[in-house]
């Protein structure tokens, strides 16, 4: 049994239900418990025709709630009970599903909740799961995301930044859970560039790729977090960075640029180097200043800051991380770094404590913790 | 719009009640001088407030401590480990918990605003303090 047909399978089944008139958010919990039925009874008795099996399922359920609604409102029952295929079953306008599914009337977290359900063909169990919290918690917020779009005409367009924000956090979430969200980011981009031709989506695409690839070297066999620098970068994914670089190429080529082609062209200088050494860090930072230029965002510009480091050497680091706010999330930590390669150990390691105390995860604590004693060990000597 | 943000996704926090070391509420009256009522009032407010926050979606866990408890640590291999307390000059004892997954820490400081607002005797306010701890959380996939 094809065991991704789990997941490609609901969001269009959806797309059918509603395009035969159901409503987005009945459909939409029918195809839910179909799926759940399928994860049951697949593996044991797969389908001839999974497609065919899914929509006959959901269907059935839409129709035990509609009957049941209908019922209370005691009025004569008129619908078919087989569902057979029928005109316009074939066409695939998921697309609509990731636009309200990323509806800009709902917050990120109840985007990111719906999305993963409706177009990921993600159990709630697996969604509360992958952000530990509990189900019942995780269906609430999915229920009352529904309830936000409801007014929302199913097959508006929208708007692809809000979609590729929504799938940018799903990657960047890490690590944490069973489900890997950074590969189920992946492949949801992946399919939404089928569905539409647009640079940014094939830019955010490039971005995840050249992210993933680096994924294997990013956290040592002990657990502790690896800088970029440290990384061995043989156990990089080459097929995963050919397949970034040749997205990217395509899409810089159509000059249109964005903030997600530029984020993906400094993750693909990255990699492009042998050696931390071979790193081109001049046009690093020209591609920081294209990525400010386009976002304004002081995460962009800390991270300009590193690069300058690195280009031009620490003080030119330094001076451009003193035109910043001091509390940004990791400016303690780009501060200690810069201040170690400027020659400063002393101030270093108190700046390394300093940005542990401030880290908002354990694996950034526990690496800026080491720093600090290790500068402080010599120190010692 | 920003790279390697979490900042707006949503985070849990610990909401920390205390028995004891919390600086003194503003209804500050032991539950064993309440009425009855006042303490029905009072549990009926935190049932009701863990059900609201399960319904929108940001109720993770909620737990009540005994206040008994006993102070352990290692002594050394193999002698077992030594046993203590409890000690009544222990300055911290906390009470129980709540955690809580919420989109920013202003929304954190509200909940635990709300939380701290049970009713307590006289069925006023215990404007009780309470500690709010953030967890951490997974570091962000795109960091550089």
């Amino acid at each position: 049994m094809d065991e991704s047909l789990l997941r490609t399978l609901p969001p269009i089944v959806t797309s059918i239900l509603v395009r035969r008139g159901a409503n987005f958010a009945v459909a939409e919990d029918a195809v839910q418990e179909a799926l759940i039925e399928a994860i049951r009874v697949w593996p044991d008795n797969p389908p001839n025709d999974p497609r065919g099996w899914m929509v006959t399922a959901a269907w059935r359920k839409y129709l035990d709630v509609v009957r049941s609604d209908t019922a209370r409102r005691n009025r004569e029952v008129l619908v078919e009970s087989e569902p057979k295929p029928e005109p316009g079953d074939e066409i695939d306008d998921t697309l609509h599903l990731y636009f309200l599914c990323a509806h800009p009337s709902l917050t990120p977290a109840s985007a990111v909740a719906l999305t993963l359900r409706a177009v990921g063909g993600l159990t709630t169990r697996q969604i509360a799961d992958a952000y530990l919290v509990p189900e019942a918690t995780m269906a609430q917020r999915i229920s009352r995301a529904k309830r936000t779009v409801s007014g929302v005409r199913f097959n508006q367009p929208g708007d692809v930044a809000t979609v590729l924000r929504v799938l940018y956090l799903v990657f960047n979430e890490g690590y944490s859970g069973d489900i890997d969200l950074a590969a189920e980011a992946i492949r949801l981009t992946r399919q939404l560039t089928a569905q539409i031709d647009h640079e940014e989506v094939a830019g955010l695409l490039a971005l995840m790729l050249l992210h993933h690839a680096r994924r294997p070297a990013r956290i040592g066999p002990d657990g502790r977090l690896v800088p970029l620098a440290e990384q061995d970068r043989s156990l990089w994914d080459t097929r995963l960075i050919v397949e970034g670089i040749n997205i990217l190429q395509a899409t810089l080529a159509r000059d249109r640029l964005g903030e997600y082609q530029a984020q993906a062209a400094i993750a693909a200088l990255h990699v492009d180097a042998q050696t931390a050494d071979e790193t081109d860090w001049v046009q690093i930072v020209e591609w920081y200043d294209e990525l400010v230029r386009l976002t304004h965002s002081p995460v962009a510009r800390l991270n300009r800051a590193v690069a300058v480091g690195e280009a031009h050497g620490p003080r030119a680091g330094l001076a451009a991380l003193a035109e910043l706010d001091p509390s940004l999330p990791r400016y303690p930590a780009v501060a200690a770094y810069l201040t170690e390669r400027s020659g400063d150990p002393v101030n270093a390691a108190r700046l390394y404590a300093e940005a542990a105390n401030a880290a908002t995860s354990l694996l950034e604590r526990d690496h800026l913790t080491r720093q600090a004693a290790r500068l402080n060990a010599q120190l010692r000597r | 719009m920003a790279i390697g943000y979490k900042e707006e996704t949503m985070a849990k926090y610990l909401l920390l009640k205390h028995y004891r070391g919390a600086p003194a509420a503003v209804n500050d009256v032991p539950f064993d001088q309440w009425t009855p009522e006042e303490f029905t009032a009072h549990v009926k407010y935190m049932n009701d407030f863990a059900a609201k926050l399960e319904e929108t979606g940001e109720f993770v866990d909620g737990q009540a401590l005994a206040p008994d408890g006993m102070w352990v640590r290692y002594d050394g291999e193999g002698r077992p480990p030594v046993v203590d307390g409890p000690f009544a000059e222990t300055k911290d004892l906390i009470a129980g918990w709540m955690v809580i997954d919420v989109e920013s820490r202003e929304r954190a400081i509200e909940l635990a605003g709300e939380l701290s607002a049970a009713p307590g005797a006289g069925g006023k306010p215990i404007h009780e303090w309470l500690e709010v701890r953030p967890f951490y959380s997974a570091p962000p996939t795109i960091m550089e």
